[in-house]
């Protein structure tokens, strides 16, 4: 049985024998994290053309989403970038509210930024674990996945599940900390010390480490900004922009933190400026366990926050209340909305059209692996193909947001 | 945000009034399809937007312009960003690229045209991205069905 190929290249081989030869890499290829497919043209070992193919996940997120209630998209939102969840949750969570116009409480606010960070270091430790692996830097990865595993297991805590947290809710959070949460909290920064600063002995000045990566996969800031790159792309070529600092949401405006710049825009700028954001994330989770205040984590607005459960089973109003919002969905106030945060690969948008429905109308999300999936062919051109997977790797594409 | 950027983009780029609003802080310029290229040209070399964001579409069915091409672009040296809009009829789904302003719109055009079929006059490229060669039809078009699959490696009969 003949199968169609579902890509086409953007150039095919040549009929004249100049040496150069076409080799295809993915799309399931096992030392690519991510289902990707790179169609090379190698001159010997360097990389002369790079044509990228991805959609190898679409799951058509965005069709999906104009057929269910505006809570009911949250599992979805969750599986966009599936490293670090709950920030899709919080962006979206927040593109919603802009619409219909709801202030969350204070404490919802602090709770959202602080677990806003501790995903941003669990996302950006997979990454750096799975480029050093790449590498060969195996005791450096299981490090780091121990410390990642902590994470995990201390946002099960929390959420219920260690990956796919749906925890976010349109007006507030799911739940509250348990008991003892920030205690292990502390913990775990604690262990997060001691881990990375093992990573920084093996790794930093790791002479095979810095040969690998040092002058490899170079953007330079004019390409960053020409191809739309932001996050850590954007910040290793040593512009410091970032949503959390630039237009400030959440607890930002309130907190002390610096946004680290990389030099050249290469692998080791990126390895250097996640290592040093997930510092600053950390100094950020002190402060804003310090700022935590008790109060109530759901505003009291019943468009769209469901009803105590004790209040649906004594009281028809509540019991009504409940029903609606689950059968009809809330009615968001027609509009459209663009709102944006700082998730660990970049500027994470949502764009929502709203027909005053219990449903969207639309939801388009700018998901920053997908416009930095654009620019990895000059970021692997003229490189050598043994540093096609570490330079994917430092992109860290994440198929759930880039396919869709 | 400029306060007086509202009333410059308005000045430069959009003469009648009621083309230009603001929402949610951000600056929204209604563009004819005509306008489009030389407006985000003027916006990119006058005024910072030195990044594009984003573009996609909306489906507005039985709409006379049918489609709803809505682009985002932010400046970083101002820390602004804006929305431009234009609307393109089914019949001739065209728009001029932007491929040769912003590197960025290739691959996100890309994806448009996958999405929508919305046709980027200048961009050589509009293979599919997240679809696969041969897929037929526009899956965000509201009168695509959900539940229509066209698998690639048929089914086998169990």
């Amino acid at each position: 049985m003949k199968i169609a190929n579902p890509v086409r290249s953007s150039f095919e081989p040549t009929l004249v024998d100049d040496g150069r030869v076409i080799v295809n890499i993915g799309p399931s290829h096992p030392a690519t994290h991510g289902t990707v497919q790179i169609i090379t043209e190698l001159d010997g070992e360097k990389v002369t053309r790079a044509d990228v193919h991805c959609g190898y996940l679409h799951r058509g997120f965005e069709k999906e989403c104009e057929s269910h209630t505006w809570h009911n998209l949250m599992p979805y939102v969750d599986r966009l970038n599936y490293c670090s969840g709950l920030i899709n949750d919080f962006a979206y969570c927040q593109a919603v509210e802009e619409l219909l116009a709801i202030e969350i409480t204070p404490r919802c606010r602090v709770l959202r930024t602080l677990l806003s960070e501790y995903s941003r270091i669990a996302d950006h430790i997979t990454c750096v674990a799975a480029g050093l692996m790449e590498l060969g830097a195996m005791t450096a990865f299981l490090y780091l996945m121990t410390l990642r595993d902590y994470i995990y297991e201390h946002l099960a805590d929390v959420t219920g599940a260690r990956v796919t947290y749906s925890y976010g809710r349109i007006g507030g959070l799911a739940r509250d900390l348990p008991e003892g949460w920030l205690k292990r909290l502390d913990e775990v920064l604690d262990e997060y010390e001691t881990y990375i600063g093992r990573i920084h002995g093996l790794m930093d000045r790791n002479r095979i480490f810095i040969d690998r990566m040092r002058r490899v996969g170079t953007l330079t800031q004019a390409q960053a900004i020409d191809y739309g790159c932001t996050g850590p792309m954007l910040r290793s070529t040593g512009l410091a922009r970032d949503v959390r600092k630039d237009t400030p949401y959440l607890a930002y405006a309130d907190l002390d933190f610096e946004v680290p710049v990389g030099i050249l825009g290469d692998n080791y700028d990126r390895y250097v400026v996640r290592m040093r954001e997930m510092d600053e994330s950390v100094h950020m989770i002190r402060q804003l366990v310090d700022m935590l205040q008790p109060g109530p984590i759901n505003v009291d607005d019943p468009r769209c926050v469901l009803p105590e459960k004790q209040l649906v089973y004594s009281e028809i109003e509540s019991l009504i209340t409940h029903f609606k919002l689950i059968i009809d969905g809330p009615r968001v106030p027609a509009g459209d909305v663009y709102s944006s945060q700082e998730g660990a690969n970049g500027e994470l948008g949502f764009y929502i059209v709203s027909t005053g429905q219990g449903q969207p109308y639309r939801v388009h999300c700018r998901a920053p692996s997908f416009v930095h999936m654009g620019v990895t062919h000059l970021m692997l051109q003229g490189g050598q193909l043994a540093d096609v997977v570490p330079t994917f790797g430092s992109i860290n594409m994440i198929g759930g947001e880039c396919d869709r | 945000m400029d306060a007086n950027l509202p009333e410059r983009l308005r000045l430069r780029l959009t003469p009648e009034a009621p083309a230009l609003t603001v929402s949610g802080g951000m600056p929204v310029v209604m563009l004819q399809p005509a306008q489009w290229l030389d407006a985000v040209r003027t916006l990119k070399t006058e005024f910072g937007f030195d990044m594009m964001l984003d573009v996609t579409a909306v489906d507005w069915p039985g709409d006379a312009l049918r489609f709803e091409v809505v682009l985002h672009l932010y400046s970083t040296r101002d820390l602004v960003r804006v929305r431009l809009k234009t609307r393109v009829p089914e019949a001739e789904p065209v728009i001029d690229s932007l491929v040769s302003l912003y590197g960025a719109a290739a691959f996100m055009e890309r994806e448009c045209h996958d999405m929508f079929g919305i046709v980027f006059r200048g961009n050589d490229d509009l293979r599919p991205i997240l679809l696969y060669e041969g897929f037929v039809g526009h899956p965000l078009r509201k009168d695509y069905p959900k539940h229509r699959e066209q698998p690639l490696v048929p089914y086998r009969d169990v």
